[in-house]
């Protein structure tokens, strides 16, 4: 599942991305940052023998989402919050010390129970491979999800319209 | 270590989700919040995909298109949400959204 040195600097880079992410003062910064951890990503599904998935994640997420999210960023004016930096010691302390739990628990349980074998032989991950799999043992969720981008659609469009008529949302 | 096994990717995929959680525990710009979240989302994919490839059949990469599909209604609704709450509060700050408290 791919050599070594590769999966340590890709590793390196999508951590250091998202730490990048999570520490920046500027939202501006933490989107460019973010875009540069689905990137790292996309690369990793083509490590994994999924190259349509890394098409898909480069242009819907790194393009598409992370798009929407620097416009509004910008239209807001919102890169930086102002005047409310009052350091929650406690809450930081916390947070890192339940998130570090986490990790430690989760290594834990891939040390005690992780098993060693080799991964299965490369499979046909064609987009027409692809498809075929999803028509033929997701019908009903690929019909769900046309649903729920109906409704989303139609429940942005009544926040604009709210928005222009002058009421409170 | 010779050869990267599923342990390596299920770590790393770790490592980002609690990255992730850690921003919607610690930041207060909702956008900020919004994007811990796409990450804590990303990093299930990566799992995902990782297992897909371990177990050697499709059902992992087509969960990931469900994943993503989700992923993006629910930026483009959070995001109008974040523009109608700025316009009424002047401000994306969570602790300024104490509406609700009694």
């Amino acid at each position: 599942m791919g050599n070594p040195i590769v999966f340590g600097l890709l590793a390196v880079i999508a951590i250091g991305s998202a730490v990048g992410m999570l520490t920046s003062r500027n939202a501006v910064y933490s989107a460019l940052f973010l875009v540069l951890n689905f990137a790292t990503i996309g690369v990793f599904y083509i490590v994994l023998n999924a190259p349509f998935i890394a098409m898909v994640q480069i242009t819907v997420y790194a393009g598409a989402i992370m798009v929407l999210f620097l416009f509004v960023i910008m239209l807001l004016g919102a890169e930086q919050l102002r005047g409310v930096n009052s350091e929650h010691w406690f809450h930081l302390g916390l947070s890192i010390l339940l998130a570090g739990l986490l990790i430690v628990a989760f290594f834990i349980v891939l040390v005690m129970e992780g098993s060693t074998t080799s991964a299965a032989p490369m499979i046909d991950t064609s987009p027409t491979a692809l498809g075929l799999r999803l028509f033929e043992g997701y019908n009903l969720p690929f019909l769900v999800t046309g649903v729920l981008l109906l409704s989303a659609t139609i429940g942005v469009v009544i926040f604009g319209f709210s928005r222009k008529r002058g009421e409170n949302v | 270590m010779s050869e990267v096994t599923i342990e390596w990717y299920i770590a790393l995929s770790v490592v980002l989700f609690t990255i992730g959680s850690l921003g919607v525990l610690l930041r207060r710009n909702a956008i900020i919040i919004f994007m811990s979240v796409e990450m804590m989302l990303n990093s299930a994919n990566l799992a995902f995909v990782s297992f897909a490839r371990y177990l050697g059949n499709l059902d992992g990469q087509v969960l990931v298109f469900f994943v993503i599909t989700v992923a993006a209604a629910e930026v483009a609704v959070g995001l109008a949400l974040i523009v109608a709450i700025f316009r009424t509060k002047k401000s994306i700050s969570i602790d300024d959204l104490n509406l609700l408290k009694g």
